[in-house]
């Protein structure tokens, strides 16, 4: 078999740069989204409640979230509700070094506006938030939040029951 | 053999900037910056001293509101469901029993509060009541002072309370104060 080789000269043609930077664009915008700032993992379930008279809790860095609800992993956990500070389970008892805790962190003069949300899930009995209430009392930390998501009507939240 | 020169046409790439701005708007439009929003509650600064026996408080300006821990409410001595208790609230504050509050418009019973500064709204709950439920009794008794405002606020000004400026707000705020009372709960069975 004969092997002619045409002498070509079809050099392939430089691929294009202009669409560049908008792929490094695109990326930039994917990234900027979908990082959120530091947030807890969360250890417990939780399914918030449904409301109607909620009001936004619009300063971030003065509020102080406690998550309550069954822990995701049972085995290691148990299957009763607990409650979780930052990253970690704790007991009842740690809640008022924790509270006080973090309020050190916020200057003084907005110390009075200090709020402590309670995302609790909606199958944790009332015992358990009450004995966070009381540890929250003797914490002073009187301005609390119970964190809900929004309902369309309040006829939504008397089909439920 | 004639010699054909084939060069590839370029790709067109001026709607890759189309492309890029979609995905942008796409993930602008599908990420929700977590809004925090909850029932805002004020708690009562600790005492270890019980509270004064002698509460002046007349029994006729306190509705009580029981939820057992089989999330059954008690509201004044009768059995109601979670849809009427936001009206009954109402009739309550609303009541003006001694007629000082002149903008109320209740139906002046005797037997309910005297006007809307003396009205306290007492919840008790067992340490077995489901927190969901919890929040739908703070939600509707919350959900009743705001209609009592709102109404107001239509009568007064012709216009909703959240869209009056913050002297007219104070004085139906003034009208219609909330006194809510979370009590400790029993534990009957849990």
């Amino acid at each position: 078999m004969a092997l002619i080789r045409k002498k070509k000269s079809k050099e392939t043609p430089p691929v294009s740069t202009a669409s560049l930077p908008d792929i490094v664009f695109m990326l930039l915008f994917f990234f900027m989204v979908t990082t959120t700032m530091r947030e807890v993992t969360l250890l417990v379930r939780l399914k918030k409640p449904k409301a109607t008279e909620m009001q936004k809790l619009d300063r971030k860095d003065l509020t102080t979230y406690i998550y309550m609800g069954s822990p995701k992993n049972p085995e290691t956990y148990g299957s009763e509700p607990r409650i979780q500070l930052d990253d970690q389970l704790g007991n009842i008892g740690d809640i008022q070094s924790f509270v006080i805790l973090k309020r050190e962190e916020i200057n003084e003069a907005e110390r009075p506006k200090f709020t402590v949300s309670i995302k609790a899930d909606i199958d944790v009995k009332m015992g358990l938030i009450s004995d966070l209430k009381q540890e929250l009392r003797k914490a002073q930390a009187l301005k609390i939040s119970y964190s809900t998501n929004p309902a369309a009507s309040p006829e939504e939240l008397y089909k439920t029951y | 053999m004639g010699r054909k020169k084939r060069s590839t046409p370029e790709i067109n790439a001026g709607s890759m900037a189309d492309i890029a701005f979609l995905l942008l708007i796409f993930f602008l439009v599908t990420t929700t910056m977590d809004v925090d929003k909850g029932l805002m509650v004020k708690l009562a600064p600790w005492t270890d001293e019980p509270p004064p026996e002698d509460n002046k408080i007349k029994e006729k300006n306190i509705f009580v509101v029981l939820v057992n821990s089989n999330d059954q409410l008690l509201v004044e001595d009768d059995y109601l469901s979670i849809d009427q208790l936001r009206g009954s609230a109402k009739d309550f504050i609303n009541n003006n029993g001694d007629g000082t509050c002149a903008e109320c418009n209740g139906l002046r019973s005797p037997v309910s509060s005297d006007n809307p500064q003396k009205a306290i709204i007492s919840l008790q709950n067992d340490r077995g009541t489901s927190y969901q439920m919890f929040v739908k009794v703070r939600n509707e008794i919350l959900g009743a002072y705001s209609e009592l405002r709102n109404e107001l606020s239509e009568r007064k000004y012709g216009r909703s309370f959240p869209t009056l400026n913050e002297e007219d707000r104070s004085v139906i705020v003034g009208i219609y104060p909330q006194f809510i009372s979370e009590a400790e709960p029993v534990s009957v069975g849990e």
